[in-house]
């Protein structure tokens, strides 16, 4: 690998810009992937070239049979993110944890008391009202929703913009009471049993959690389970 | 969705310590999961980075085959030609550096420049 493609995937990395890299693995010429442009020195054109594009919008690495040889098309996306509403204890847990597998996390909660930088150094907190920051935020495929506060006024407006976004993973913290209520009032205002349904809820896989931190654990598996279109309960 | 996706936290990683090693004057390689089959522990676009100092970021199965690729790399480094190998169980070196769990990989090695 020459340098220049590594600073190039890099950098594409940093400007959280999607990328494929291309290698013959028999001469290892390679060729980089970014939206209309390619670079390096092996030459890819047509149904090779649309080999790679597909790989890339697909998000699947793996070998690939092209008139150009054996290519392995190596995808690099941007993080994944989670978008975290509530800066409570079972957020401090959740924060790192996420962190860990990958995610770029965000966490919102307008309560000032709450969303400070000494509970959540280093994570991006935003305390605006759920509903402004979740559209400023614009979740698409590759994020995940999760509410924490168990507080109508907050959870529910971040929910209205999740259930209407292409999130791939929504889930809402409360026990089942909480959550039919939840239910019915996102129901009289208007929402579809298809766009509730969305909702995971109570939040997490059963694992008998009871710890912020064992909470935390269990919701991350159920996320890591709709990521991998995987039915874990 | 997409299979890679908790991957992009370690190739940051990875890439990142080997750009670090390349400007500080190292010799580095790059190993890089190509194809699996059956069980074997990490996926297609896993990666391991070697410096000549013989560091080590990053991992290719559980722990299997590592020192077996950390030694291809490091001929990687010293004659810049790539190699494509094949790890696993039907391997002939299956005693000394087979993947235990069963399942077989291949891993594609090459010189960071």
């Amino acid at each position: 690998m020459k340098r220049e493609t590594l600073q190039s995937v890099l950098a594409a990395r940093r400007d959280k810009r999607p990328l494929a890299l291309a290698t013959e693995v028999e001469t290892g010429e390679q060729a980089l992937v970014d939206g209309e442009i390619r670079t390096g020195d092996l030459v890819l054109a047509g149904a090779a070239l649309d080999a790679v594009r597909a790989a890339l919008a697909e998000d699947r690495s793996g070998m690939i049979e092209t008139e150009a040889g054996r290519l392995f098309v190596q995808v690099f996306n941007p993080p994944l993110r989670m978008i975290i509403v509530g800066a409570v204890h079972i957020a401090q847990a959740l924060v790192p944890m996420a962190t860990i597998a990958g995610y770029d996390v965000t966490v919102i909660d307008p309560r000032r008391a709450f969303a400070t930088d000494a509970r959540f150094p280093g994570t991006t907190v935003l305390t605006d009202w759920p509903d402004d920051a979740m559209t400023g935020l614009a979740p698409d495929r590759r994020t995940a929703i999760v509410t924490l506060t168990h507080d109508p006024k907050i959870d529910d407006p971040a929910l209205a913009v999740a259930v209407r976004s292409p999130a791939f993973y929504i889930a809402a913290l409360g026990s089942r009471r909480t959550h039919a209520k939840r239910v019915e009032r996102l129901a009289e205002a208007g929402f579809s049993d298809d766009e509730i349904g969305r909702i995971a809820g109570p939040a997490g896989l059963p694992i008998g959690a009871r710890s912020p931190a064992e909470i935390a654990l269990s919701v991350l598996a159920e996320c890591t389970a709709a990521l991998h279109g995987v039915a874990a309960r | 969705m997409a299979g890679n996706d908790a991957l992009n936290a370690d190739f940051e990683q990875v890439l990142e310590q080997a750009a670090r090693w390349r400007e500080a004057g190292k010799g580095v390689a790059l190993a890089t999961v190509v194809t699996t089959w059956g069980s074997s522990p990490r996926p297609v676009g896993s990666q391991l980075a070697v410096s000549d100092s013989k560091e080590m970021i990053g991992s290719v199965s559980g722990g299997c085959i590592e020192g077996a690729v950390v030694l291809e790399g490091l001929k990687s480094i010293e004659d810049g030609k790539p190699r494509l190998l094949d790890y696993g169980v039907s391997d002939d070196q299956a005693w000394e550096v087979g993947l235990a769990c069963g399942g077989k990989v291949e891993v594609y090695i090459e010189r960071v420049d």
